[in-house]
């Protein structure tokens, strides 16, 4: 009994952990490949989640819709929404440097987060969306947690593919090149804009993307659950912890920082009463610790960044 | 290509960088500025190239006025520029700083690096031989797996040349493209610039303060002091110039470089 209910926790804790390593692969594209500091990543991730479950939920009186549309609908309009949204927001910031970019961003993610909060006819407010369809229901529960589990890994693998792809093609090292010298890359008669208002739209679609499969995976979403800390900064660190510019060290970051997020909470639960209270501050304070470690001892993350392999082998 | 500087004026603050300044460089030379520290060359070269914004003035580029143009719609147009201070990609290789320059890159649109992947190695082949040619060429070859902001500044400066080699650009501003590289190379690089302006016919415009390459490769050679034009004419000529004398305080110019 204990055992199995020792796997069921490891199919969450992975599934989650997934999610997350989604999400960074999409912070990768955007800090890791162009430079850009992204702080509004809870936003995006929202705008994902909310948007699929909007649209898959049954018809409910509570907020717009839903639209009982199937899985891929919402993950599609999730993806692109989240684009679109990152589309105008690049358009207008895409040109600050790094740190007006992350001011920007903070400003857009809590824009985002009062919208959920407050435009109770689309998105019920702070009582959330329930009901949100589960993947793989004809499974029964250990089928279908395990099947999830399966679609994620799968997801995570197909996101990878394509970022590695965009990291190692000729795109990505104009992006490469441009988080080093922008002005040599526009010398070179590259639309630097362009560039970085592509690669920040990737970023955040993936980030849409993720944010749509979490909300399938969880079934019940309010905007508690994007709260920066268990988004933004969880994912920023798993960036750092893992090796920016590395899309492997994004998904092993992700696990890794969720693996000693997890246990943190197992921990907690033995504190003395007094303590208890502050678990949850314990946990940040935990997760703080570890990325100053990180950035002291090694600061290139676990998996520091390399050149890709080049696009053509040269003959000697 | 010729360019044609008219009535240009950028002031920094209360610093007045360039100041009315008025000149051509004619197409298929190799046209030399020179001036003081501070005598605006560099603040003209960025607005030439269009990475600052003149307050007055316009520039033409075979007549066409591109004034307005953003720097990478000008490098389609035909015209690159190098950097006094390298610019160069320092946590990319050697190897790849010269690849990034070759525009027309199918593997630079994401659709088609997804999906249509032998475009890319078809164009990245092209690319890539060319770049060995260069690498041979300044003698950075063994350092071509080298990450760039490992190499030393001579060395930087080489590859910031290399750049120029890769573009398809035949107009071309060099920043002080002597500036820490040594004596031996920058004479072949000398012979180079000057076959590909007589030969090939491409035209450079050169800022330097190393007289004796100036007197060698440059005609004309246009002084620039105090943001705007002093002279301009052979080097023999302006040389011997009071006005030019006095404006590098003293006559050191050229001392080298005299008979
Ligand atoms: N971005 C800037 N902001 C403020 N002042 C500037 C800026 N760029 C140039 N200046 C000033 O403009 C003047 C001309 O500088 P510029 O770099 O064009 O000179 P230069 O002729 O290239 O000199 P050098 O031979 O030393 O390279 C200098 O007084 C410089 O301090
Ligand atoms: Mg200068």
């Amino acid at each position: 009994m204990e055992l199995v209910g020792l796997a069921s926790f490891l199919v969450f804790f992975l599934t989650l952990a997934g999610i997350y390593a989604l999400v960074t692969l999409g912070l990768n594209v955007q800090w890791g490949f162009s430079g850009q500091f992204n702080i509004g990543i809870a936003g995006f991730w929202a705008i994902g989640a909310y948007t699929a479950a909007i649209l898959d939920t049954p018809a409910s009186p509570f907020h717009l819709g839903g639209f009982a549309m199937p899985f891929w609908v919402g993950a599609l309009a999730a993806t692109l929404l989240a684009a679109a949204v990152a589309f105008l927001v690049g358009v207008i910031c895409v040109d600050l440097r790094t740190d007006y970019l992350a001011i920007a961003t903070i400003g857009i993610g809590e824009i985002i987060r009062l919208v959920l909060k407050n435009e109770e006819w689309l998105t019920n407010g702070v009582r959330g969306i329930a009901g949100i369809p589960r993947l793989f229901e004809a499974l029964g529960r250990s089928g279908q947690a395990l099947a999830f589990l399966g679609f994620v890994l799968l997801a995570i693998l197909l996101v990878y593919a394509l970022v590695e792809r965009a990291a190692r093609s000729p795109w990505g090292r104009v992006q490469r090149a441009i988080r080093d010298e922008e002005l040599a890359v526009a010398a070179c008669g590259r639309d630097v804009r362009r560039f970085r208002l592509e690669s920040f739209v990737l970023g955040s679609a993936i980030m849409g993307f993720a944010g749509a499969v979490h909300a399938h995976f969880v079934g019940f979403i309010s905007p508690e659950a994007f709260d920066p800390l268990f988004t933004t900064f969880l994912v920023w660190v798993m960036l750092v912890v893992g090796g920016s510019g590395n899309n492997r060290g994004a998904i092993l970051g992700a696990f890794l920082v969720w693996a000693i997020w997890s246990l943190a909470q197992f921990a907690t639960a033995y504190l003395p009463l007094a303590w208890a209270g502050r678990a949850g501050a314990l946990r940040v304070l935990l997760v703080g610790v570890l990325l100053q470690l990180v950035l002291l001892w090694r600061p290139q993350g676990l998996l520091p960044e390399r050149p890709p392999p080049p696009v053509v082998r040269r003959d000697a | 290509m010729r360019i044609e500087v008219r009535n240009v004026s950028k002031a920094f603050g209360g610093i007045r960088a360039v100041r009315d300044c008025s000149l051509t460089v004619e197409p298929g030379t190799i046209t030399g500025l020179i001036g003081p520290n501070g005598a605006g060359k560099s603040t003209l070269f960025d607005i030439i190239a269009g990475f600052t914004r003149p307050d007055s003035g316009r520039v033409l580029l075979d007549g066409r006025d591109i004034t307005p143009l953003p720097p990478h719609r000008r490098f389609h147009l035909g015209l690159y520029r190098t950097f006094q201070i390298p610019r160069i990609f320092a946590r990319m290789t050697v190897e790849e700083n010269l690849l990034v320059v070759p525009p027309h890159q199918p593997g630079e649109n994401l659709l088609v690096s997804w999906f249509l992947w032998p475009r890319v190695v078809r164009r990245e082949r092209e690319i890539v031989r060319r770049a060995g040619e260069v690498l041979e060429r300044l003698g950075l070859w063994r350092l071509r797996d080298a990450l760039a902001g490992e190499l030393s500044g001579g060395q930087k400066k080489l590859l910031e040349f290399g750049r120029v080699l890769m573009s398809p650009c035949r107009t071309v501003l060099l920043d002080e493209p002597g500036a820490g590289v040594n004596r031996t190379l920058m004479a072949r690089l000398a012979g180079l610039i000057a076959e590909l302006a007589h030969e090939e016919g491409w035209t450079f415009c050169i800022v330097e303060h190393d007289m004796d390459l100036v007197a060698r490769l440059c005609d004309p050679v246009i002084v620039m002091a105090e943001g705007t034009v002093l002279t301009q004419g052979r080097f023999d000529d302006i040389r011997r110039d009071r006005q030019v004398i006095e404006a590098y305080l003293g006559g050191t110019l050229g001392a080298e470089a005299a008979p």
